[in-house]
């Protein structure tokens, strides 16, 4: 056919600036919102503003956080781990057992990371091996790994940590910065830089936004969907690791719950929950946000049962806004 | 029943200047379409000419932007399918839209179940009368039997006795023959003929053209959305309707081919599968076009997945360039240079949701790395290369793929492999629901892409490209190669006589 | 091929018997009709729940706002006792499935007109429900004493030797097994759930579907909510907490695919029951009652596997085709 038009020989790399889109982005609104709250926590209580209330005030999201980003890839693949806060019991009371036999601060971190490794391992075998759907999956091991802490230890709690160990979840870089919020800000940097920067990130994305197209596209879409699995185990080990030096102590309902909390921090993050687009800067926000929300409640004593009141107007609000908005634009332009 | 003759002087159903617009596409525009008592009549157009968006507005799951629709004369307008059920308009989808862990009688009557005094639905009178429906049409199973355990072609038949259920004066048929074998069609004809001589108005939906000649009255012709002309079967010839659809004389031209094929790429024996295929051999030489021809449902594509790592051989070796290669995934069978470009483009194409740059270097990124860590501007140059190749038409490079049209969502999956660097492109109905013109585009891209040295395997049903393009052709059948044709064996009567598997009778039937 | 009780069923029904046999085999007291009366009328609240959560999962949706439904609805129920002693029973029931219905509605409208994950909206309305509950009472409990004696003696109330709390749970295994068998809304949620493309076609409200199916969810919870709050003769916040788990796991383990349109009024009932008997044998045989958390993760996982196996589907086979008809 000779009436083709000419071919376009340019086409161009970008259809807006990086800036317009960055401007239009979902983190850039959260960023709104978390400076929003920040300035009416300032107006709302006179100790907000206090570095060492603001450094306390990080403990509330950086262990959250911390699995909150191998949680958003693992979402952003299109899979789910409902078993996190599990892991966390489970890789605690690990840890409270090895202490009974003389374990020290290193071994604990070994095994901490182990029984993490361990728990991810065997969601990935049941999701990615035996082709199940993974909420279910972490629905029965979120059951499982925290019942294997009730039988170890009832009622009961560990205790008698070695001095050493406290430093995960009780020390201090400098000044006000606590070691967990260093690592808070190296693994927002790793898993960045692995989500946005990396082939396997790319793939993370493709698999997520359609699994069949991704094997087809030659991707191999069930070793991708493992390591995360893994990653996610590890993390939830790594922040056992860090709760349990804070506390000191390790009780089988440890952590119980935050499951859902992790979750609500990836959404509000901007990860679409049905895999596919997503990113690690919006989770960072995300968490700021919901540790701003925490502290500055906790500051005018409203009891935690009623912050997460909050969170969860918070998590159905940021998504059912936008949507409510197209829709009225849409009904009024009709 | 009034008598035949004079009620086929008013159609039952007659659509006049219906217009249907989605966001930046008018997918009808002013159409009209009528319908008369005891005939059948054909829609014909290429695919996108609005025979299904025409289908969806007389079933009530579209509403008209304008027009009217008059059933014996009064308009009436549909909020939703059941205005239109209750109109006594019906139709068998081309999808299957029925319920695999339903049973065939709850299957048949969903929405319309005959209810009991208490208002719940009566399910012995729903079976009774469910079975009468499956012996008026020679249904060989039980009214009880679950959906899922019933194969394609008795799945069509729940289709059918469910729009028969509702007493239907209009039945649409929207590629009834689709998914069926030649003895399946023949029984599907006798329905026709019963269904018109009961005195129902039947809406021909149909891209092969022996069947409209032979069980259609009338013809209505969309193109592009618009209504372009109507008539009785009588009084038009193939090559007029032809004309009629596409808007000029169509005598499709193939590149002319002069490149001699080289060595030998890539060799397959024996591959098997446990189910799918048996024991499938051939040589691919290098800048050649094998064709592979077949029916539907002659494990092709089955074949081909395996080829590219998706499914397992359970036997064979597959050797390229002499060596043996073990292909157990898609990424080692694009290691070894052979790529796959899907029929199902919806699912298994482009990733929507991915920027068309990502998807072009997805399976390339090795190439546009270091260390894992993507470089972002060599990344967007290997993208820009191929889709210039390629003569994409997008916007911008980091437009999302699900914006692009069909055809270049295609070229898209095409850049993508072609940016691997392949030896070997399988392209499975490459032209498969693309329009004349396009069609042309992508042949000449084949020769091209030959003459440059690229072994292609071409799967195709349709009979003019398996000749016009093939140096040699595998027919296939049940899974098995049912001849190698090269020459001057390659005439439509041998391919279509080993895809059917009729051995004795050179002679084609009479259609 | 007439099948009343489908093969997984079956099955199901058969563990529970074997379980049955092997803790009556040391501990016959367990089998006594006394006993399981208890067992049954311990797992009732589960049953009820099970059922609403599997016409939900059905439907392609997850409600894991049950729980917290059914706590919040129990306080309201307390408190108007509290404050209105004189009310007759039939009123507070009426209110309580009212209240549960409204709370279902506003997931079902969340996930139906604002087109939000099922698993988002009820994720986020759980944690509400539980913290209006905090807010409504101020976070303090209501006590045995505080409640009239009719309001706490209705679920306990025995008819021809079975607990109300019991005949509610039957009655509801009864109604759904009528609605899902025999009326038109319940073939929509299977077709809904089997193939949403297709239920348009046939002219199903996929979305209202859905929507129902959470009222229906949240009904099922607010009814159970005066039911618990009443046999326990407390009220506070935490009650029923992490039960929404317990409940999905019935399903799961009742064969109820989580994909949807894969389910049966059976199979919730049994999967509950058996959660409900492992429950009680515990103490029995002298486990710990510690380990029926790890017992019931482990039932999920068998169960997702085993009906993953059961329900794969096969490829086309077309050689097998070609043997045939050669």
């Amino acid at each position: 056919m000779t009436d083709a038009p000419a071919p376009s020989r340019h086409i161009p790399d970008r259809l807006n600036s990086r800036l317009a889109r960055l401007l239009r982005s979902w983190e850039v609104l959260l960023l709104a919102v978390a400076v929003a709250i920040f300035v009416v926590n300032c107006f709302a209580s006179p100790y907000f503003l206090n570095a060492w209330n603001l450094s306390d005030a990080t403990f509330n999201f950086t262990e959250k956080a911390m699995i909150a980003f191998a949680m958003a890839l693992l979402i952003i693949a299109g899979e789910i781990d409902l078993s996190v806060a599990s892991i966390i019991a489970l890789a605690s009371t690990a840890m409270g057992l090895a202490v009974q036999y003389g374990a020290g601060t290193a071994e604990l971190v070994g095994i901490s990371l182990a029984v993490g490794l361990m728990c991810g391992a065997f969601n990935a075998v049941f999701v990615t091996v035996l082709g199940l759907p993974s909420i279910v999956v972490t629905i029965g091991t979120m059951s499982l790994f925290r019942g294997i802490s009730y039988i170890i230890l009832g009622d009961d709690a560990f205790r008698g940590y070695p001095a050493s160990f406290a430093w995960f979840g009780q020390g201090y870089i400098v000044w006000v910065i606590t070691v967990e919020m260093l690592f808070f800000v190296v693994f927002a940097v790793i898993y960045g830089v692995v989500l946005h920067r990396t082939n396997f990130g790319r793939a993370v994305y493709a698999i997520g936004n359609n699994p069949t197209s991704a094997l087809f596209s030659g991707i191999r879409v069930q070793r991708v969907k493992f390591i995360l699995f893994l990653l996610t185990g590890v993390m939830s080990g790594f922040a056992a690791l860090c709760l349990t030096s804070r506390l000191g102590s390790t009780r089988p309902s440890i952590a119980s719950g935050m499951e859902l909390e992790v979750v609500t921090m990836v959404v509000l993050g901007g990860v679409n929950i049905l895999g596919g687009s997503g990113s690690i800067p919006g989770v960072v926000i995300a968490a700021f946000v919901m540790g701003l929300v925490t502290f500055g409640l906790g500051l005018l004593n409203v009891p935690g049962i009623v912050m997460s009141v909050f969170i969860g107007l918070l998590l159905i609000g940021v998504i059912a806004l936008p949507r409510l908005w197209a829709m009225l634009a849409k009904g009024s332009a009709i | 029943m009034t008598d035949a003759v004079t009620s086929a002087q008013t159609p039952v159903v007659s659509m006049d200047a219906i217009t249907k617009t989605f966001p930046g596409v008018k997918a009808l525009d002013q159409v009209r379409l009528d319908l008369y008592p005891g005939q059948v009549t054909a829609l014909v157009g290429e695919n996108g000419a609005g025979k299904s968006t025409t289908v969806k507005v007389l079933t009530g799951i579209y509403q008209p932007d304008g027009g009217t629709i008059r059933i014996d004369g009064d308009p009436v307008r549909f909020a939703g399918p059941k205005d239109a059920s209750a109109a006594g308009i019906t139709a068998i989808h081309q999808e299957t839209v029925l319920f695999d862990e339903l049973c065939v009688a709850e299957n048949i009557f969903l929405g319309h179940a005959p209810r009991s005094r208490l208002g719940l639905i009566d399910t012995a009178e729903m079976h009774r009368r469910a079975a009468a429906l499956l012996a008026e049409i020679g249904a060989p199973f039980d009214t009880y039997t679950m959906l899922r355990d019933l194969g394609i072609a008795n799945k069509h038949l729940v289709a059918i006795a469910r729009a028969l259920s509702v007493d239907a004066r209009v039945v649409i048929m929207d590629e009834p023959t689709a998914a069926l074998s030649h003895k399946e069609i023949e029984e599907l004809y006798a329905l026709v003929e019963t269904l018109k001589s009961q005195g129902k108005a039947i809406l021909f939906i149909s891209h092969k053209f022996d069947e409209i000649f032979r069980i259609a009255d009338r013809y209505t012709v969309f193109r592009d959305g618009s209504f372009v002309g109507e008539g009785k079967i009588a009084e038009i010839d193939e090559n007029a309707l032809v004309k009629l659809m596409v808007g000029r004389a169509v005598d499709q031209i193939f590149p002319e081919r002069t490149v001699a094929p080289g060595e030998d790429v890539l060799q397959v024996v024996g591959y098997s599968h446990p189910t799918e295929f048996a024991d499938i051999g051939f040589t691919l030489r290098r800048g050649e076009i094998l064709g592979f021809y077949g029916l539907v449902g002659a494990g092709r594509s089955e074949f081909m997945q395996t080829l590219f790592g998706i499914t397992r051989p359970s036997k064979g070796v597959c050797k390229i360039n002499g060596a043996i290669r073990v292909i157990r995934s898609p990424a080692a069978a694009v290691g070894n240079g052979i790529v796959y470009v899907p029929e199902d483009r919806g699912k298994q194409g482009a990733v929507i949701g991915l920027p068309i740059f990502q998807n072009i270097t997805l399976p390339s990124l090795g190439r546009t790395s270091r260390a894992g860590f993507i470089r972002l501007a060599e990344e967007f140059a290997l993208a820009r290369q191929y889709a210039e190749r390629l003569d994409l038409r997008a916007a911008a490079l980091d437009q999302d793929v699900g914006n692009l049209s069909g055809g270049n969502q295609q070229k898209v999956v095409i850049a993508k492999w072609l940016a691997t660097q392949p030896q070997v492109i399988i392209l499975d109905e490459p032209t498969k629901g693309i329009d004349i013109g396009s069609k042309a585009a992508v042949h000449d891209f084949m020769a091209e892409l030959a003459a440059q040295g690229l072994s292609v395997i071409m799967v195709s049903s349709e009979i003019p490209e398996v000749i016009g393009m093939s140096d040699r052709v595998i027919v296939m059948r049940d899974g098995r190669i049912a001849a190698e044709l090269s020459g001057d064996e390659l005439t439509p009567e041998t391919l279509v006589r080993h895809a059917a598997g009729i051995t004795a009778a050179p002679r084609l039937q009479e259609a | 091929m007439t099948r009343l009780i489908p093969l997984r069923e079956m099955i199901l029904a058969g563990a529970i018997l074997g379980l049955l046999l092997v803790i009556a085999s040391r501990f016959s007291g367990f089998v006594a009709p006394g006993n399981l009366v208890n067992v049954f009328n311990d797992t009732a609240p589960l049953i009820i729940l099970a059922l609403g959560q599997m016409v939900v999962i059905l439907t392609r949706c997850i409600d894991l706002s049950v729980a917290a439904n059914l706590a919040l609805t129990g306080m309201v129920c307390a408190m108007i006792n509290v404050a209105l002693p004189e009310l007759p029973i039939s009123v507070i029931l009426v209110i309580a499935a009212l209240l549960g219905a409204l709370m279902g509605a506003i997931n079902g409208l969340l996930v139906w007109k604002l087109a939000i994950p099922p698993i988002v909206v009820t994720l986020g309305t759980m944690t509400i429900f539980r913290g209006v509950i905090f807010l409504i009472s101020n976070g303090k409990w209501v006590n045995s004493h505080e409640m009239s004696a009719s309001f706490t003696g209705f679920p306990r109330a025995e008819i021809l030797g079975l607990p109300v709390l019991s005949w509610t749970a039957v009655l509801a295994v009864l109604t759904f097994a009528l609605m899902m068998a025999r009326t038109p809304f319940g073939r929509s949620i299977f077709a809904v759930g089997g193939n949403p493309h297709a239920a348009v076609y046939t002219g199903i409200n996929v979305g209202k579907t859905q929507c129902l199916a959470f009222v229906l969810s949240g009904a099922l919870a607010g009814l159970t909510g005066y039911l618990w709050v009443a046999r326990y003769a407390v009220a506070y916040v935490d009650i029923a907490g992490g039960f929404e788990l317990e409940v999905v796991a019935a399903c799961v383990i009742g064969g109820i695919s989580i994909a949807g349109g894969v389910g049966s009024v059976a199979g919730a009932v049994l999967g509950a029951l058996f959660l409900g008997v492992v429950k009680n044998a515990l103490p029995v045989v002298n486990i710990s009652p510690f380990w029926q958390l790890a017992i019931s993760g482990s039932a999920i996982l068998i169960a997702v596997a085993f009906n993953a196996r059961a329900g794969r589907t096969k490829g086309r086979i077309i050689l097998k085709s070609a043997d045939t008809s050669s």
